[in-house]
């Protein structure tokens, strides 16, 4: 059996706006130079393809997946970290929330190591820490995980640059056009403004989307600190003056 | 001033990093014993119907080097031409498949079926296809594309149809190398450009 199941859609995708997104080939992210297309992208309608896309149910979720500070160990051992609950609502550029949705993150450790076997910086790894976790959004389109901070880190690229504390986020919405990966940044960190990867934004209003500010109101005392962070995904087109048949 | 749109605005992508398996391929980053297997793992279950095919590729930077940290993900229709989700649709096709860039040699395979011809634009039929999704370190936004086959009829394919210049059609073809077996190298930058799309 399939761990997801189905779901149809009537309309076709929003086209997207590529200046909301990062420029392909910024120098000063050396790696993307050789990896941008130089030719421009063939733009088209969406069809059936990207209009449609898998659904994963609530059996594919286990009790501990959105706790990071757990689910490495499997409830025995915590990881060493800031504890904070990370959440949020997965919405589409109708305002509309995405609900049922798989939110999978990754990150490094509060040491700022991943648990990669690429990973060779010499912070060590936390015993209880893997740095994944998973959950689907529920009816109004919230999401929560809770995990530790993850730290700063070194990587190549210039002579010294760190990236910011940050979480990859994978979102899936209900087609596959609308696949998203990005990353979550703290409020208040002084690497965001320094870091070439965030760079390859352009619109500084578009950066700040990826800034997830404090939230104390949803804290819980003597235990952890929250951040939110809210996710849009693309849009359906409104079709009140265009009938057809569905999925055509 | 006239008045605001109601309307939100795409949140923007970021790379997926060297680091992306920890999240999407756990297994292959060394992360064991979070989830009871990879999400993705299979295209088809056992007992799908249609023609068991294997493709395999790799992606190339614009200097000719294979990426080793790349991470796909497949999307396709059963042997008729439905996806998961649609009235009739095939139950042992999953659509959807996840597969890295082999780790020393960059080479990636995905096993399947061969998919239906679907319905596309304004009464057309889009030939048989599999959109693919590519992310890596240095990809800044995930990359659209597609894998059509080339014992297959493409000629009225609406958006091969869309391509200026007719050579780079052949980006998206996979290639028969024997029975069942196709290959399909995606070229990020440079000779032989891989069409990317935005659709």
């Amino acid at each position: 059996m399939p761990k997801w199941m189905p779901r149809m859609t009537d309309a076709r995708l929003i086209p997207r706006d590529r200046s909301a997104h990062p420029v392909p080939r910024d120098p000063d992210y050396k790696t993307s130079v050789a990896r941008s297309p130089n030719l421009p992208l063939l733009s088209m309608p969406s069809t059936l393809t990207e209009e449609t896309g898998p659904v994963f149910g609530h059996g594919l979720i286990g009790a501990l997946d959105n706790n990071l500070i757990l689910n490495f160990s499997q409830g025995a051992a915590p990881a060493i970290g800031e504890r904070i609950l990370l959440h949020g609502r997965v919405m589409d550029e109708n305002a509309r929330p995405v609900p049922n949705t798989l939110v999978e993150i990754w990150q490094a450790n509060a040491g700022g190591r991943y648990r990669h076997v690429k990973d060779t910086y010499f912070a060590p790894l936390d015993p209880n820490f893997g740095g994944c976790g998973r959950t689907l959004t529920d009816e109004n389109g919230q999401y929560q995980f809770l995990t530790i901070r993850p730290g700063a880190y070194p990587w190549p690229n210039r002579g010294n640059d760190w990236r910011p504390m940050h979480v990859h986020y994978s979102i899936f919405g209900q087609g596959f056009g609308q696949r998203l990966i990005t990353q979550c940044y703290f409020e208040g960190d002084p690497l965001i403004d320094r870091c070439p990867i965030v760079a390859t934004i352009k619109d500084r209003s578009q950066i700040d989307r990826l800034v997830a500010p404090l939230d104390m109101a949803r804290a819980k005392p003597m235990d952890f600190l929250a951040y939110k962070f809210d996710i849009v995904l693309r849009g359906r087109r409104q079709t009140m003056f265009e009938n057809r048949p569905e999925g055509m | 001033m006239v008045q605001k749109l109601d309307t939100l605005t795409e949140t923007p992508s970021q790379t997926a990093g060297p680091y992306v398996h920890i999240g999407c391929i756990p297994s292959f980053a060394g992360v064991e014993g979070v989830y009871p297997e990879d999400l993705g793992l299979r295209a088809v279950e056992q007992g799908a119907k249609g023609e068991t095919i294997t493709i395999t590729g790799s992606v190339h930077d614009g200097t000719g080097w294979t990426l080793r940290d790349a991470m796909l993900e497949s999307w396709q229709a059963d042997a008729v031409g439905l996806y998961p989700g649609q009235d009739g649709a095939d139950p042992k096709v999953n659509g959807f498949c996840r597969f890295a860039a082999d780790k020393d040699s960059g080479e990636f395979t995905l096993q399947t079926i061969k998919p239906g011809a679907v319905p596309g634009p304004d009464g057309t039929w889009q030939a048989p296809h599999i959109a693919l999704w590519i992310v890596a370190r240095g990809i800044n936004t995930g990359l659209q594309t597609r894998i059509y086959f080339e014992d297959e009829d493409n000629s009225a394919d609406p958006l091969l149809a869309r391509i200026e210049q007719r050579p780079r059609v052949e980006t998206l073809i996979a290639k028969k190398t024997g029975d069942g077996q196709y290959r399909f190298d995606i070229r990020l930058q440079g000779d032989g450009e891989t069409v990317f799309l935005d659709i």
